[in-house]
């Protein structure tokens, strides 16, 4: 293999010398740059650009000369709507639901999520042996893959899984979790808290150790108490961190998908659909797709992105100052 | 970011002996540790109940409620018959404690022989009957998944594209970081600026778009069609021109004396001496494309396109039932992961600290 790449690399060779005889040492650097900028170009602007053209045209046709023009009319679909906070009151309410569905997920997922974290991250920052060992138990589950962890907890939620054999035994009795809307949507919120708290737990336990020591130990010296040194002393200078956990779990959980449609499919119903898998239906699984609607519900998905995106930038460079 | 790798790691032998100082551990410690361990159970537990349960045969899987350790009902060998027979031991009657197989069972009644009398069958209810089960692997749950299912062209198709994806990402982004750290050009920074903006465009806001690009180049149904549109990320190049820029300007100037070209100066000297960022990298990229999902999902349709991830997923809703080959199935997709957490971890952990995991 690695025989293989170094004699690509002696081929590649030839006409970069050619081409630096041509261009000088400075501009050889777009030589370098190509690749990456026609990757870049081709599979994130052009489709930018593409995705408003599809938005404002119909029809299922995929071929963008098959497309008529139709104004705003797929915004107009989506948007229809009496009384926003009643999807029911849409013409597409399915929209709205996952719209709703999305709003409420990521609202619970991420307060739990960055609250066990911050807890997690605290715990593993105090005189605790083994902190390696116990850092990697909460991180293990970031890595496994989404249809994986949905899997594991099918497993255990089914009927006769381990779960309602424990709660059989305890006297509680069993349940069929996902059959029940409520239960299904909680359960969405556990499984994503799960697998992705070690990633949160990473970052803020890297803001803690940033944390100088003689800050803690001046507060032992002016006898403050252990919960308002955290108040007052490690909350604070946390808080460009946190603002980053934030931010990137929100930017994260408003594209959630893999794990919930592996887990769920979006049901009982329509319990845990979400605005990404509205997309995928529209676009994709459904017949006729509406393409259409699914580019006209990106973009308004992308906007909420590039607004947290914005925010994630800013909190960087705050956290990196602060 | 803190440099993480740098936290003190104990082993578990010292976390059970030393004291390292104090004499006596505070309440809140013994709160702190029983979070931990509560951690454990909650982090570990359904990993290990998925690799336990994958190796229970499809009886014991069946039972509720269920046993922690695989079981099996025993089978004995006796002579005259060719097919080994299911071992009971009676629990009472003239027989009470002997070893006999199971010839036949029907409606209440079964008709079993004792191994040294092979010959004289008798015949019980089957509440005088009582499985002798042990310990035991059903290894065929991960074998049946050769036979019966095309597993190793879903394993190969995984395979492929996670490597080709990931060599592919790291030559076409370290060459960009190399342009971007070593170069003064005009226009650097509208470049940086571009490649800050595609953190902005992640693949699930461009699904439509992205689907008639990948079409038209006709890699619909290709596992190029998965490789190529995500090799270039944002991530990468940042994470790489970070480590770039802290090689000395002096190396490069020193071999440009010795008259050697700027491919062989990136290729011989910079890729080398980047190469813990470059690990870094190498290990996200294995991670994001191994367990890659959304974008295979549209781009591969054909059944024997499909990758694992693909493949669990549309097993689970035709196998609704078949439990212990989608067991085995999600044990076999998660064992390379869980060998590269293994060996790799203290990687993972600063990579991901320093990228933002994006």
């Amino acid at each position: 293999m690695l025989s293989v790449i170094s004699s690509v690399m002696r081929i590649v060779e030839i006409p970069m010398i050619a081409l630096q005889r041509l261009l000088g040492i400075n501009r050889l650097a777009w030589v370098f740059l190509l690749p990456n900028l026609i990757l870049f170009g081709l599979f994130a602007f052009l489709p930018v650009i593409l995705n408003v053209v599809y938005s404002m045209t119909g029809s299922d046709n995929v071929l963008l000369s098959d497309r008529p023009y139709i104004g705003a009319s797929n915004f107009g679909t989506l948007l229809d709507c009496s009384d926003f906070l009643d999807p029911n009151s849409c013409r597409e309410d399915k929209f709205w639901r996952a719209v709703w569905n999305t709003i409420w997920f990521v609202t619970l997922q991420v307060g739990i999520m960055v609250g066990f974290s911050l807890l997690t991250a605290v715990i593993l920052n105090r005189d605790i042996r083994a902190r390696g060992f116990f850092r990697s138990v909460f991180f293990f589950p970031v890595l496994l893959s989404p249809v994986v962890v949905a899997l594991i907890w099918k497993w255990i939620l089914q009927r006769e899984g381990v779960l309602n054999a424990f709660l059989d035994w305890t006297g509680i009795g069993g349940f069929n979790w996902l059959v029940d809307a409520h239960w299904a949507f909680a359960w969405s919120v556990f499984i994503s808290v799960w697998a992705h708290m070690g990633f949160y737990t990473l970052i803020l336990l890297a803001g803690l150790q940033a944390i100088p020591r003689d800050v803690y130990e001046a507060a032992i010296m002016d006898r403050a108490g252990a919960w308002r040194t955290f108040r007052r002393i490690t909350l604070p200078l946390l808080s460009p961190t946190m603002l980053v956990v934030l931010v990137l779990a929100l930017i994260k959980g408003v594209q959630t998908f893999d794990e919930i449609y592996a887990f769920t499919g979006g049901g009982p119903g329509t319990a845990t659909t979400f605005i990404i898998q509205y997309i995928y239906e529209k676009g994709f699984a459904g017949a006729p797709r509406l393409f259409g609607l699914a580019a006209a519900a990106s973009l308004l998905v992308a906007g909420v992105l590039v607004v947290l995106t914005l925010a994630q930038l800013w909190a960087n460079r705050r956290s990196v100052d602060g | 970011m803190a440099d993480l790798t740098s936290s003190r790691r104990t082993g578990i032998l010292g976390f059970l002996t030393a004291t390292r100082g104090r004499e006596r551990l505070h309440w809140t410690d013994w709160v702190s540790y029983g979070y931990l361990c509560l951690g454990i159970f909650l982090m570990f537990g359904p990993v290990v109940w998925l690799v336990l349960s994958s190796f229970k045969d499809r009886n014991e899987l069946d039972r509720f409620p269920p046993r922690f350790l695989p079981y099996a009902q025993e089978t004995i060998e006796v002579d005259g018959f060719d097919e080994p027979l299911l071992a009971f031991r009676v629990t009472e009657g003239d027989l009470a404690g002997e070893l006999v197989g199971q010839t036949r069972r029907a409606a209440g009644r079964a008709e079993v022989v004792v191994p040294a009398n092979p010959d004289e069958r008798i015949r019980l209810t089957t509440d005088q009957l009582e499985p002798v089960e042990g310990i035991a692997f059903a290894t065929e749950n991960y074998t049946q998944l050769f036979e019966r299912f095309n597993f190793l062209r879903f394993f190969w198709n995984s395979t492929f594209i996670t490597v080709m994806a990931t060599l592919l990402m790291l030559l076409v982004n370290s060459m960009a970081a190399f342009a971007l750290s070593k170069y003064q050009f005009r226009g650097r920074n509208a470049v940086l600026l571009l490649v800050i903006g595609t953190l902005m465009i992640p693949q699930t806001v461009v699904l439509v778009p992205l689907f008639l690009i990948v079409t038209e180049l006709g890699m619909f149904n290709s596992l190029w069609g998965v490789i190529i549109p995500g090799a270039a990320t944002p991530t990468g190049v940042f994470l790489l021109r970070q480590y770039m820029i802290t090689i000395p300007d002096e190396i490069l100037d020193a071999a440009r004396m010795d008259k050697a070209s700027e491919w062989k100066i990136f290729w011989r000297i910079v890729v080398p001496l980047s190469a813990p960022a470059i690990a870094v990298l190498a290990i996200l990229a294995i991670m994001w494309r191994w367990n890659d999902f959304l974008w295979p999902l549209i781009v591969l349709t054909r059944t024997e396109n499909f990758t694992l991830q693909l493949a669990l997923n549309s097993f689970q809703g035709e196998l609704q039932t078949d439990w212990p080959s989608l067991l085995a199935m999600t044990v076999l997709t998660l064992l390379p992961i869980a060998a590269v957490f293994m060996f790799l971890q203290k990687y993972i952990a600063t990579g991901i600290a320093s990228t933002g995991g994006k």
